[in-house]
């Protein structure tokens, strides 16, 4: 394939592969289908997970590994949670096959430049790390930087890549920190010494270069001193909370969505202005079908005043990817060129479908995907993409 | 076959480019040093002929930060040797002093083939591949994207501005600029180069560098503001307006 390396197939099986020929729960499967069916992109993989799991049974494995079809899993879970026999297909299978061809030297060029940029830059945007904190200029809100301003503050804010880096969610990102300063939160970020969470490359297949990230944070954390760690980033808070402990990085974590509504007694008084609009929520897949958080973000939004909360087709465990998760962020070319379809596209269609005026996010990955395909999407052109935080902002009065 | 790679590192353009107070160069502090990108490509060629009929491949870098990841990098690859040249770098660099640092480890080396970097965007007077070929009295062939190699002979493809491309047998040993690799370098898991790590040693070469024969810049500097763009305020129709009377004063409309 065109902008892959010619080592494409391996010649022999490496550890991740025999992790997944030796995995009894793999070989547990009834074959269902179940899988299959439910995978947003399940549709054009020549190798859905049913068939991988039945080429493992066959011991036909190696004719998986030749296909690309994996790149298109977007890690969101979908195929684990709806499992009957509860196999952990994302974690066990899909994620190892990724693993083994990263390994191999298989990967398409786009997520390489991703993976490269993380492992230099510590963000896969490929900005520099000495600019991580560039979000803060010309905000009007105190912003503590750990090591710089202070050493200790109750609540450490873990910003993430795409709120740090990317002008779509800056504003965002900007706007929850003027919420903190409202809400009196005593807060600090690690500025310039943090590096990516990792969760996404690791759902990418590179093992390795999360490990090395998750270190380089780990090390920051231990510098300083905080009660818990808080973050607008699902995938960060999916690191934090269930993989950074299996490598001896233990914090308490909440979304900020938890964060939030457990202020609400002292919020709700604050939201004195109407935001008169229909708003759907779209469930992140990190933040509800894999760490079971669906109430917090619909209780911030339901205290808002004026506005009526709708559900989409496909909500809380059923939601329907983004298309950014496990690597998807960074082969938008080569998913279009398979699907000439974006998920993001489908989940704004069903936000027209059900009639909003906004679709409200709580993830940085989504700002961007969201509004690209309201460009793109008939109808979507009043569709406005706000985060949780932002809709809040709008209905607090202008001076506090 | 034993082939060399001699690579240097460039001011990586991912961070701002400050002239330091002396107006001539970039402030050596606000710099961060990346592998120059055709010396990656020069490192992928070298694991490509290796994988095509066997060598034993030496990158030689000199000791800039980021030095030891660049080539245990290129050892996860595939290289087989990792040689550092330290030296006092404080004064800075150039093609000619890189050519003088690199010459007396190839002649000890011999190699049948030397690949390096066709250019580097921080050269001021042309390629340091050259310039070694010349010191080291070998023909030099530049901008190269492909490589076979077998029988003290190569047969490169060269390529010309234009779209041409000329085929050229060469007689070994002999330096080759690399444009591209023929296929672009390849990603190393981090796993992999940390086993580079455990199992590739870096042997150092002490030198004294001698940076006569480069330019010397008199004046370093931004590229300087000229006239501003106007912003056109207003609503749409205000806007057509402006730009209608604009492309009239200039005799377009």
């Amino acid at each position: 394939m065109e902008g892959m390396n010619p080592l494409a197939l391996p010649s022999e099986m490496g550890e991740a592969a025999i992790a997944i020929l030796g995995d009894s729960r793999l070989r547990g499967c009834i074959q269902c289908g179940t899988c299959s069916g439910v995978c947003p992109f399940g549709f054009l993989m020549d190798y859905p997970p049913v068939r991988m799991i039945s080429a493992v049974r066959s011991d036909t494995f190696q004719r998986v590994l030749t296909s690309d079809a994996i790149w298109m899993c977007v890690a969101c879970s979908a195929c684990t949670t709806s499992c009957p026999t509860q196999i952990p297909l994302t974690e066990n299978l899909m994620t190892r096959t990724k693993e083994e061809l990263i390994l191999a030297g298989s990967v398409p060029a786009e997520l390489q430049s991703a993976l490269e940029n993380s492992q230099r830059y510590g963000n896969p945007l490929g900005e520099s790390p000495r600019k991580r904190t560039d979000w803060l200029r010309g905000i009007d809100a105190m912003v503590p930087v750990m090591g710089k301003d202070t050493r200790q503050a109750d609540v450490l804010w873990f910003v993430g890549d795409y709120a740090s880096y990317h002008t779509r969610v800056q504003p965002g990102t900007r706007t929850f920190a003027m919420l903190l300063n409202r809400l009196g939160v005593n807060f600090a970020i690690l500025g310039q010494e943090e590096n990516s969470d990792g969760d996404s490359q690791r759902l990418a297949g590179e093992r390795g270069l999360f490990e090395l990230l998750a270190e380089k944070n780990g090390r920051a954390f231990r510098k300083y001193k905080f009660h818990e760690i808080i973050t607008t980033d699902p995938h960060a808070y999916n690191a934090l909370k269930n993989e950074y402990p299996k490598l001896g990085i233990s914090y308490p974590v909440r979304h900020y969505s938890e964060f939030l509504a457990g202020m609400l007694d002292q919020i709700r008084p604050m939201l004195r202005r109407e935001v008169k609009a229909r708003v759907a929520f779209h469930d992140p897949c990190y933040l509800g079908r894999i760490n079971d958080i669906y109430d917090p973000p619909r209780a911030l939004l339901q205290a808002i005043p004026g506005l009526t909360l709708l559900e989409m087709p496909h909500f809380r465990k059923t939601s329907l990817c983004c298309g950014g998760g496990g690597g998807g962020m960074w082969l938008d070319g080569f998913s279009w060129e398979k699907a000439h379809i974006r998920l993001s596209e489908w989940r704004v269609q069903e936000a027209v479908q059900v009639g909003a005026d906004i679709l409200a996010i709580a993830c940085p990955y989504e700002a961007p995907r969201f509004e690209d395909a309201t460009k793109t999407v008939k109808k979507a052109e009043h569709l406005l993409v706000r985060d949780i935080c932002e809709l809040l902002s709008d209905a607090m009065e202008a001076v506090v | 076959m034993k082939i060399a790679v001699p690579v240097q590192f460039v001011p990586d353009l991912v961070e701002e480019l400050i002239v330091d107070a002396q107006g001539n160069r970039l402030d050596p502090y606000a710099i961060r040093w990346i592998l120059n990108e055709f010396d990656d490509h020069a490192i992928e060629q070298a694991v490509i002929l290796k994988e095509k009929g066997g060598a034993d491949i030496t990158v030689i870098a000199p000791d800039f930060e980021g030095a030891d990841d660049a080539l245990f990098a290129a050892a996860a690859k595939g290289a087989d040797h990792l040689v550092k040249i330290t030296a006092d770098y404080d004064g800075g660099i150039n093609a000619h002093a890189l050519a003088r640092l690199f010459a007396p480890i190839l002649d000890g080396l011999k190699p049948d083939i030397i690949l390096t970097g066709v250019q580097a965007h921080s050269s001021l007077d042309g390629s340091a591949g050259a310039l070694l070929a010349e010191t080291l009295g070998l023909p030099y062939v530049g901008y190269v994207s492909g490589i076979d190699a077998a029988g003290g002979k190569a047969t490169v493809r060269k390529e010309y501005p234009g779209g041409l491309t000329a085929i050229l047998d060469v007689t070994l040993p002999a330096v080759f600029g690399i444009q591209a690799a023929e296929t672009p370098p390849r990603y190393v898991p981090i796993t992999k180069v940390r086993q580079a790590m455990k199992t590739n040693q870096i042997d150092e070469e002490s030198q004294d560098l001698d940076l006569s024969g480069g330019l010397e810049p008199a004046r370093m500097y931004p590229p300087e503001v000229g006239q501003r763009a106007a912003m056109l305020e207003g609503d749409i129709d205000d806007v057509a307006e402006k730009i209608a009377a604009i492309l009239s004063d200039q005799g377009i409309l």
